[in-house]
């Protein structure tokens, strides 16, 4: 059996591909103006990897805030469905799934049986999203790849007034006018966001085991403030940002 | 370095008809918000001088800047004046004044003078924030509703995308309207989206000026939720920088169904007016 998962979110478009039960081929690509010929090309180099061909395909399902753009799916599921669905069948242990994007943050809460009990979304404002870290890092002139490891390396606790990232980088340019060491702007970067989506995550509670999950999963800084925060163990899968289309692939008619 | 489209014109003006000397009450306002502070002499109530300015990284430095700069035109010196009144967010940083009252206050205030006692529902879009306020036929605040954690509604909001555009901030009200057709408002929730989506639209073909419509409208509206929940009352006026955008000020008045009252007086001066009009009145009563 073959089942494809198809994740669209607002900066990346990934694919997963399982093949009996086993993940085969997960790629991924910019989501870009295109979206609608970019999942398409991105779908059909997937199958070309895996050696498969269409017709071969049992199903394709879609998620993601743009998943709408995906056609040729055979089912569509929100993104809080997929999240819950990805991390539960990775980690059945796992009960809080936190899925920090680009643009958006979400926290949700499963039983025992993986089901979904309650969840919060914040996709109205960068702060707590990728996009306020992503803006940070620019302000700071820092690629964002260094973001995380570089916040490491300070251990003070500088509080950021600002919520709002674009106030935030004013915020930050200020600080560097004073002369902070960049490693403690991007610890306080990092706290800031880290309070942000524990609010979130307190907002529904939280159940043990906990795992992150998105693109922000790579940033270790943030973990390191997120688990000071909760005062808890993230567990973090590989491929942080595949766990979505993990799940859709999983899920099907 | 790189053209500043954000970056707006400062400026001084002083009245040609107001001999300060025959004055008996001088009063004065000083207005240090985020990103702009201005200073208004006020000779028996009458608008003398005044001073608009950016707000530098020192507060206390900002405040004495635009006074001095108000002062500048005039031989007049800060000790002719008998009383002055700190406001704004920077207010408990004016070194020279003899009392500090909150902005929401002297905006209230000042639009009173501005635009006559008939205002009863008041925004003031200002550089970090937005406020709706309710004022009675005195100028007194009788309820408001505010919005500094987020730039999306604020003047701040508009300079991040005269630099996106590279449009100067003083014809993007203008500029806005050339276009064929209204576009579809980008987001009203946050700037940071509303500029990726900008971007998009770019990319896509659009002409700067009707992504500029379409972050216009986007604006308006965001102020126009603030305004709903504290209720909109005739008559409507609308202080700060943003009053001078005519890009945002006509989609909002659109929105509402209201026509917003037109004043002569520069709208960006309102708190720091409003500041000195109670300093007039602190003055005299100092003086029984």
């Amino acid at each position: 059996m073959i089942q494809v998962g198809i994740d669209v979110g607002a900066k990346f478009i990934k694919v997963v591909l399982i093949k009996d039960g086993k993940v085969v081929v997960k790629d991924q690509t910019a989501s870009g103006f295109e979206g609608k010929e970019n999942v398409k090309t991105l779908y059909d180099q997937v199958l070309q990897q895996a050696g498969i061909s269409p017709d071969e395909v049992d199903s394709i399902t879609s998620t993601g805030s743009g998943r709408k753009v995906v056609d040729f799916a055979t089912k569509s599921i929100t993104d809080v469905t997929a999240a819950a669905k990805g991390a539960t069948s990775l980690y059945p242990e796992v009960h809080t799934v936190i899925d920090v994007g680009a643009e958006e943050g979400r926290s949700i809460r499963c039983n025992q049986d993986g089901k979904i009990v309650d969840f919060a979304i914040n996709e109205k404002c960068a702060a707590g999203a990728g996009a306020f870290t992503e803006a940070m890092a620019r302000a700071l002139e820092i690629p964002l790849e260094k973001f995380g490891e570089l916040s490491l390396n300070s251990t003070k606790e500088i509080p950021m007034n600002a919520q709002c990232a674009v106030f935030a980088e004013s915020e930050v340019v200020s600080l560097l006018h004073a002369k902070t060491p960049k490693e403690d702007i991007a610890k306080a970067i990092n706290d800031a966001v880290a309070s942000r989506i524990t609010s979130m995550v307190r907002k529904v509670g939280f159940v043990k085991e906990i795992a992150l999950i998105g693109g922000v999963a790579y940033n270790i800084g943030f973990i390191k403030s997120l688990e000071a925060d909760l005062k808890d163990k993230i567990i973090v899968p590989e491929g942080p940002e595949y766990v979505c289309a993990y799940g859709a692939a999983l899920i099907t008619n | 370095m790189a053209k500043e489209f954000w970056r707006w014109k400062e400026y001084n003006w002083k009245s040609e008809d107001i001999d300060w000397k025959g004055g008996t009450t001088i009063s004065a306002g000083v207005d240090v918000g985020s990103v702009s502070s201005q200073s208004v002499i006020l000779v028996d109530g009458e608008l003398f001088a005044y001073s608009n300015m950016r707000t530098g990284s020192d507060s206390p430095m900002s405040a004495q800047n635009a006074m001095n700069w108000a002062l500048e035109k005039t031989d007049m010196k800060l000790e002719n004046i008998h009383y002055v009144v700190g406001t704004g967010y920077g207010r408990v940083n004016v070194p020279f004044a003899n009392k500090t009252i909150t902005e929401i206050a002297c905006h209230a205030r000042g639009a009173n003078f501005m635009y006559g006692n008939t205002v009863r529902t008041l925004i003031d879009m200002g550089g970090q924030d937005c406020k709706a306020i309710q004022c009675d036929e005195k100028g007194k605040v009788v309820n408001f509703l505010m919005n500094d954690k987020c730039a999306a509604g604020t003047g701040r909001g508009m300079e991040v995308f005269a630099d996106l555009l590279s449009l100067s901030i003083e014809e993007v009200g203008e500029l806005s309207f050339q276009i064929d057709e209204e576009p579809e408002p980008v987001s009203s929730t946050c700037v940071i989206f509303a500029k990726s989506e900008a971007t998009r639209l770019l990319r896509d073909g659009w002409p700067k000026n009707k992504v500029l419509a379409a972050y216009s409208s986007a604006m308006a509206h965001r102020v126009v939720t603030l305004l709903e929940r504290i209720g909109i009352q005739k008559d409507f006026a609308i202080t700060g920088g943003i009053a001078k955008n005519i890009g945002v000020v006509n989609r909002l008045q659109k929105e509402i169904g209201i026509e917003t009252l037109k004043t002569d007086y520069d709208t960006q001066i309102a708190g720091a007016l409003g500041a000195a009009l109670f300093g007039k009145v602190l003055a005299e009563k100092a003086r029984k």
